[in-house]
């Protein structure tokens, strides 16, 4: 694991509000990942060329970076493909069920002050949190 | 014009991932193991991250919503719920299993399709399936209410 890195974390975070804060400013749409991908895939999700364009652009950008130089490396993932999988479904059924994520309620959602967004950070916070404990700690 | 725009926040939100190490799931994990604290192993990233991508967005969510209308037009679409239903609860309590599983959220997940690692295409294809399956859920429960009702009536 990189070592902590302050300065790029918050440069990073900044960008991540700095691209919220755009699309609601000029497009008045909400910077929500699930929200962006569900509606894209549901039948009657509509307004679908933003949504793939915001999807493009968010690929695009680590190999642009990569392009720059910078190594473009793939994440460490679990060896098991049923730990994959099992969490890439739950990760899909919670955000669409609790209508949001990590950008959607935690950056957008804590920025409206909505009391929604803050419930579901803190809940999908806690558990993840929960969930690292037993897997590092206690198996 | 909306579309490049929206290709152009796509990539400034990409590259706040990248910059910001949150498409690197060790570090995602590293915050999320908060009993390494005990062994100063802790990692605060994800913390940083969230409070500057916050002290921009809360401002500029102010400013947008001072303006009243998107700048290239249409209306600024504010998500208009308030109430904590136990749909949410129980979607983020899911959602936090599988964040805490794997160290991917949706953003990062699809950024890190870039790299085109096995792993992480098979997640996101899992990814999809859940949501699909949520939406295939939810429509047969909602067709599924008013026959339930003519049944018992």
């Amino acid at each position: 694991m990189a070592p902590f890195d302050p300065l790029s974390a918050a440069i990073g975070g900044a960008l991540i509000g700095l691209a919220a804060t755009m699309l609601m400013l000029v497009l008045g749409r909400i910077a929500g990942i699930s929200g962006i991908l569900g509606d894209l895939l549901a039948p009657a999700g509509g307004a679908r060329a933003w949504r793939l364009a915001f999807l493009a652009g968010l690929i695009a950008a680590p190999l642009a970076i990569a392009a720059s130089g910078a190594q473009l490396r793939a994440p460490a993932m679990p060896a098991s493909l049923v730990v994959v999988v099992v969490a890439g479904l739950l990760v899909g059924f919670g955000t669409r069920l609790g209508s949001g994520c990590t950008s959607g309620h935690g950056i957008c959602g804590i920025a409206r002050l909505s009391p929604r967004s803050i419930a579901a950070t803190g809940v999908f916070m806690l558990v993840a949190i929960l969930v690292v404990a037993i897997t590092r700690h206690a198996l | 014009m909306p579309i490049l725009f929206a290709l152009f926040c796509g990539f400034v939100f990409g590259a706040g991932l990248v910059i910001s190490g949150m498409t690197d799931t060790a570090k995602v994990l590293g915050f999320l193991d908060v009993l390494a604290i005990r062994t100063g192993t802790w990692d605060p990233t994800l913390a940083v991250v969230m409070a500057a991508a916050l002290a921009v967005s809360i401002p500029g969510f102010a400013l947008a919503r001072r303006r009243g209308t998107p700048v290239l037009g249409g209306e600024l679409r504010w998500p208009t719920r308030t109430d904590i239903d136990a749909r949410l609860l129980a979607g983020a309590a899911l959602f936090g299993a599988g964040w805490g599983l794997v160290g991917l959220c949706p953003g990062p997940a699809i950024a890190n399709l870039a790299t085109l690692s096995a792993p992480v295409l098979i997640f996101v294809a899992a990814m999809i399936a859940g949501m699909a399956a949520h939406d295939v859920w939810r429509r047969t429960r909602e067709t599924a209410k008013p026959a339930a009702i003519a049944a018992d009536g």
